[in-house]
């Protein structure tokens, strides 16, 4: 009972934590780049309707995932265009962009309401999935964004402690006048940092319809963009770090559903809080810590330097 | 492309030299044409939707009247934002504290319902208010302890609030008349708020201005209002200057939260008459909006409250008539806030 329980969690912490780790690596390099987006639910819930909608139309869900990642790195220019273009407030911005969201979400993914995909294929790890204890779990049988998912958290360590371009994104990140006045163009590789985090939270968005749930309903992300916001807190902007907390929390969105499939005698609404408690807990328990940590010039707007 | 530049930089011209209501007037048609291409890009017919809403909101006095009931909720939830704004706090958790403020009340009514009204309403009211407030205060002492960020905590807090009521709905409180539908049982007469001239305004259109005004006073009138502008200002010369930063902080925060409860209590009293799932269509993000664009001003809430009652009727009319989402309406509200962060940088940035 014990060890079915533990592997089911195992399993579903790392299904539910896939889309957890690209929404935060995209929020983390966005916010590297000293820019919060508050509107991450909103480009999680464009990805999750337009990978619904072209996965349905096309037959492909490998197309959905493409399209979601293009729509989300879209509409992050969008909000590029108003954070960093127009200089506009940030934390307004995210939110507008989160009612957006909502609003094209509901749109895009109204005639795909109760529709059925395929879904990403799974491809089985040969030797590792036929152990005796994994078999009949979804461990190591695995879609390909599961697989990337480590991988592209190495990538965006790399990209931003090891060349050139992350130096940048994170001195702007730090103070873009002193990025300015050494040599970089901070609102440029603002704008490149958001498009990655757009191509990340559409991707993100994209596994939860296209893997996960194989559904579209509205509001389907129900507050994962903010977890994830709150995430990039808890790892302290640092891509590595968000794949622990990722699991983390992935676990205990696996958790609540495992004890709601075991048949726990609790309410299956307060286990839905577990998620959300979790995640206030940790930045509680995290508090002290984190404003070493944050970039210094996170929020803050830049005017130029003319 | 830089003829189009130049074009737009003359319109823009033009119109920052127009007058202030002008300028709104432009705004809400540059929004309404944005949303317009966007419906037309969906195969819709925005036009119709747009005269559909007219006629429903102001061809009749029923219209209207609904009009004046969706702006209860919206001006007491965007009061609950414009109030710990003054002090540079973010309350994005109106939804949470609106769900927190109906729960509370509805215990009430549920536990007292053999009390007569002018004894069950004020104590509705009251716990309401306390629903908001202490669901609200939490985030308050979070950040005046330096510890999360309050826009964080309350956005985290909306998401728990409304599972707390459906764990009653399904659970304890449910109703044994409505097995069927997951709610509470009727209230008892002596728990519902009046109405007037046979429509649904209600009583708590009362609360909503009085909460209005209380809110200009407070901030216009009072030391208080001074002190919480200093803070806004520059918190920690206001610390240095002798202001109790913690105590402000928190107690403005959970009268917000009260406030936006009060909102909660009245859709559970008049219009509900009994506690059910999906109290609000958003409204505490609505009138997060609503108290944002009025910049904290009570006369530009008041009147952006109007605003957003017809914009949300969009939303009706568009549900009703041409079988989209409710949601879609939220493009339109995203829009009208893109156009404005938009432009108002301009000015900011010119200077």
């Amino acid at each position: 009972m014990i060890g079915v329980l533990l592997r089911g969690v195992l399993a579903g912490s790392i299904l539910s934590g896939t889309l957890l780790l690209y929404a935060t690596l995209g929020e983390v390099i966005v916010e590297r780049s000293g820019i919060v987006n508050l509107g991450l639910e909103g480009i999680l819930l464009i990805g999750a309707s337009v990978a619904f909608a072209i996965a349905s139309v096309t037959g492909s869900a490998y197309l959905g995932v493409l399209a979601a990642a293009a729509a989300g790195g879209i509409a992050m220019l969008l909000f590029g265009y108003l954070v960093v273009g127009r200089r506009a407030n940030q934390l307004a911005t995210g939110l507008a962009m989160m009612f957006f969201g909502m609003g094209v979400s509901a749109l895009v993914g109204k005639s795909f309401v109760g529709g059925v995909i395929a879904g990403l294929p799974k491809y089985r790890v040969p030797w590792l999935s036929y152990l005796p204890w994994v078999k009949g779990s979804t461990l190591f049988n695995w879609d390909i964004l599961v697989y990337l998912a480590i991988p592209v958290a190495v990538l965006a360590w790399w990209l931003l402690f090891r060349t050139r371009w992350g130096l940048g994104v994170r001195a702007v990140g730090e103070s873009p006048t002193a990025a300015f006045a050494a040599g970089r163009r901070p609102e440029l590789l603002q704008y490149q940092a958001l498009f990655l985090g757009g191509l990340l939270g559409g991707v993100a968005g994209a596994h939860l319809s296209v893997s996960l749930t194989m559904t579209w309903n509205e509001g389907m992300t129900s507050g994962r963009g903010f977890i994830a916001i709150a995430l990039v807190i808890f790892s302290k902007w640092h891509p590595l770090r968000a794949i622990v907390g990722a699991i983390v929390f992935g676990g205990a969105e696996a958790l609540q559903l495992q004890l709601q499939a075991q048949g726990a005698q609790v309410s299956p609404f307060l286990l839905d809080m577990l998620p959300y408690i979790l995640t206030l807990a940790v930045l509680i328990a995290w508090g002290g810590a984190r404003r070493s940590a944050a970039p210094a010039g996170l929020g803050r707007t830049f005017y130029g330097t003319e | 492309m830089s003829a189009g530049l130049s074009a737009a930089a003359s319109v823009r011209r033009v119109i920052s030299r127009a007058p202030l209501f002008l300028r709104y007037l432009f705004i809400i048609a540059l929004a309404l044409g944005i949303f317009a291409l966007i419906l037309v890009a969906a195969g819709k017919d925005p036009f119709k939707a747009y005269a559909d809403t007219f006629a429903y909101t102001f061809g009749n006095v029923y219209g209207f009247s609904e009009l004046i009931v969706r702006m209860i909720p919206l001006l007491l939830t965007a009061v609950a934002v414009a109030f710990p704004a003054r002090i540079g706090m973010i309350n994005v958790g109106g939804e949470g504290q609106l769900y927190m403020g109906a729960w509370l009340a509805s215990g009430g009514a549920l536990a007292l319902s053999g009390f007569p009204a002018w004894a069950l309403l004020p104590l509705m009211t009251l716990l309401g208010f306390i629903g908001g407030a202490v669901w609200a205060a939490i985030p308050g002492i979070l950040r005046a302890k330096k510890v999360v960020n309050e826009t964080i905590a309350t956005l985290l807090l909306n998401y728990v609030a409304p599972m707390i009521i459906s764990y009653f709905v399904f659970g304890p409180w449910r109703g044994v008349e409505s097995s069927s539908y997951p709610q509470s049982p009727a209230f008892s007469d002596g728990a519902r708020l009046p109405s007037f001239f046979n429509t649904r305004i209600h009583v708590g259109l009362l609360f909503a201005l009085v909460s209005l005004l209380a809110y200009w006073a407070i901030v216009e009138k009072t030391r208080w209002g001074v002190q919480m502008r200093a803070i806004g200002g520059n918190p920690e010369a206001a610390e240095r200057l002798g202001i109790p930063l913690v105590l402000y902080m928190v107690i403005v925060m959970a009268i917000g939260g009260g406030v936006a409860g009060l909102a909660g209590m009245g859709e559970v009293s008049a219009i509900q008459g009994r506690l059910r799932q999906g109290l609000s269509p958003g409204y505490g993000f609505t009138g997060f909006l609503i108290a944002w664009l009025a910049g904290g001003n009570p006369l530009g809430i008041l009147l952006m409250t109007f605003l957003f009652a017809v914009i949300t009727s969009v939303g009706d009319i568009l549900q009703i008539t041409q079988g989209l989402p409710y949601s879609v309406v939220n493009i339109l509200m995203a829009v009208i806030l893109f156009v404005v962060l938009g432009r108002r940088s301009v000015r900011r940035a010119s200077r």
